[in-house]
């Protein structure tokens, strides 16, 4: 395998906020790899700068063995990118917005030809390629999107919230489009996404980002077998009190978070009934039980402390009194 | 030359396709060539520079359909930004002087195309054009006028972050720079201390040389015109590269 992408402690300030903290990663050619993390966690600007849109602060990074920074036009020559905002000419047909990257990508005529007729074919577009973008839906134009991205053939493709605003149908089957693409055509994919599913089950690999930082990074089943095992969810307003009671040497971890006590374990099935004993034993109300196997969204609250949702929404954060004890 | 090419040519797709656009920006200089034209043509006389009015009115409205058209086909690299397509052509392998140069000599195109409908519509309302070199000339200073101000747009543009701003620039800079230009009235009728502005508004000698072109009078000398224009054009062009190389999104 070789390195598609080397970066080394990649910065970005705008003024006094750094969106982009030291970060340094490698992505090897022919990987899914994906920036997981709420909304203004530096994800965008991770991308801007690998795509060229957006000068580093500091910190050094290559793409294809070419440097982000010296050799602008080599890494532009072999990235594609799919905006996380439409980009499309909507006044112009499906095959002229295609044809116009062509030309800005100097293919020739013949071959621009013969790719945009395969393109749209892959993407299911053939048949509306006279029709104006206008008329397209959010999915067509997602899709029209990617074949444009691709048109130029690049062996680096990123996209940016790919499936964003998309019904849940169209989504799965763009899902299976880019795992399908990046198998065939061995070309790397570097997208980034708060959906926690969409991360889980198209990565190979996974880089969790909070405040320009990444907090973690590996495949999403080491992430979450990371954690300590399958959770256990108690609901109880005594909350505090469970906490301290429960002490078994079997739990890994344990959390509070709100009103609830989350308990990180091996074979969580077996274990259920002994919790619920100690609970009993020492008079805690139990309102609610809860066994789940760990999904990134656990992994993104035991390393920050908060559900990606909620970063979306500072008040609310601030609001929120949340406790965070760790046993280890 | 083929990164030029492909700019400009989008820029004719959608022209031809804006059909409203097209009667819209041909309908303000119409309705002033005949409005203006056979209101005051019995009334105003205009020594040594032909006979009736609406001669002298037509090679200025030519020169305002190409400057407001121009202007605007500028200007919209504003929507080109908002509605993102503006990221497209950035992250290509093209440099921005390329993708300033396509789109300067597209919005250029679509002015000449504006001016020359004026001009057709015209030869209805009394203009006899003296000759094919006489023809050739104006377009030629019609196409000078749509570079400068396409150019002119996109620097305005390039510091903008959306249209709110449009109309300011249209009332107190287009306007003006119509107003002044001669395209209503002989630059030589203004009074002394306003005159000299004139001779400082770059549309005047546009004006001047189209209307050398159609009418072969004119009050300043087509060379002199010439000069004016097309260095004016140059620094418009010049400037407004230098702007859109600074442009983020």
């Amino acid at each position: 395998m070789t390195t598609a992408i080397v970066v080394q402690d990649l910065t970005k300030k705008f003024n006094e906020l750094v969106a982009v903290n030291h970060i340094s990663f490698e992505i090897q050619q022919g990987e899914i790899f994906g920036f997981l993390g709420p909304n203004g966690a530096g994800k965008t600007t991770t991308l801007s700068m690998l795509a060229t849109m957006q000068q580093p602060t500091s910190g050094f990074a290559t793409v294809q063995g070419k440097d982000i920074e010296k050799d602008q036009d080599g890494v532009r020559k072999a990235i594609g990118i799919v905006f996380q905002d439409q980009s499309l000419d909507e006044e112009l047909t499906a095959a002229e917005n295609m044809d116009f990257h062509g030309r800005l990508y100097r293919i020739p005529p013949e071959i621009r030809k013969q790719r945009i007729d395969e393109l749209l074919r892959l993407v299911e577009l053939h048949e509306r390629k006279n029709d104006i973008v206008k008329t397209f839906s959010g999915g067509m134009r997602r899709r029209l999107e990617i074949a444009r991205g691709l048109l130029h053939h690049p062996s680096v493709l990123f996209l940016d919230e790919p499936t964003l605003g998309l019904d849940p149908q169209t989504r799965n089957h763009l899902w299976q489009y880019i795992a399908t693409l990046s198998k065939e055509k061995n070309i790397s994919i570097i997208l980034t996404t708060h959906y926690m599913e969409e991360a889980d089950r198209l990565c190979d690999r996974i880089a969790i980002i909070d405040h320009g930082t990444i907090i973690a990074l590996d495949t999403p089943d080491n992430l979450k077998n990371g954690i300590g095992g399958d959770i256990i969810t108690i609901t109880t307003p005594e909350f505090e009190k469970a906490s301290k009671i429960l002490t078994e040497p079997w739990i890994n971890r344990l959390e509070i978070y709100n009103d609830e006590v989350r308990i990180s374990l091996q074979n969580a099935e077996q274990h259920i009934s002994e919790i619920i004993t100690i609970l009993n034993k020492h008079q805690i109300t139990i309102t609610s039980v809860s066994i789940h196997k760990p999904t990134l969204e656990d992994v993104f609250l035991s390393y920050t402390g908060k559900k990606i949702r909620e970063e979306e929404s500072d008040k609310k954060e601030m609001m929120r009194r949340h406790l965070r004890m760790r046993r280890h | 030359m083929d990164i030029i090419y492909t700019i400009w040519l989008r820029n004719m797709i959608r022209y031809m396709r804006s059909k409203s656009r097209i009667i819209g920006s041909i309908s303000m200089p119409l309705f002033f060539l005949l409005f203006l034209g056979f209101g005051l043509n019995s009334v105003v006389n205009i020594p040594r520079l032909g006979e009736n009015y609406i001669q002298f009115l037509i090679p200025g409205m030519v020169a305002m359909s190409v400057l407001f058209t121009s202007v605007f086909s500028g200007i919209q690299i504003i929507w080109d930004k908002q509605f993102g397509f503006l990221k497209e052509t950035l992250v290509a392998p093209v440099t921005r002087l390329e993708i300033m140069l396509g789109q300067t000599f597209g919005g250029a195109t679509t002015a000449v195309i504006q001016g020359i409908m004026i001009m057709v519509i015209s030869l209805f309302v009394g203009l006899k054009v003296q000759s094919v070199l006489g023809f050739l000339i104006a377009l030629g200073f019609m196409v000078l006028i749509g570079i400068s101000f396409t150019a002119f747009g996109i620097a305005i543009a390039s510091r903008m972050e959306d249209m709110t701003g449009f109309q300011l620039i249209m009332n107190f800079v287009i306007f003006p720079i119509f107003g002044l230009s001669g395209a209503l009235f002989p630059i030589s009728s203004l009074p002394s201390w306003l005159s000299p502005v004139t001779m400082f508004d770059p549309l005047t000698y546009g004006v001047e040389g189209i209307r050398y072109g159609l009418t072969g009078t004119s009050q300043i000398s087509p060379i002199m015109s010439l000069l004016v224009i097309g260095g004016f054009a140059c620094a418009m062009t010049v400037i407004g590269t230098f702007l859109f190389r600074k442009i983020s999104i």
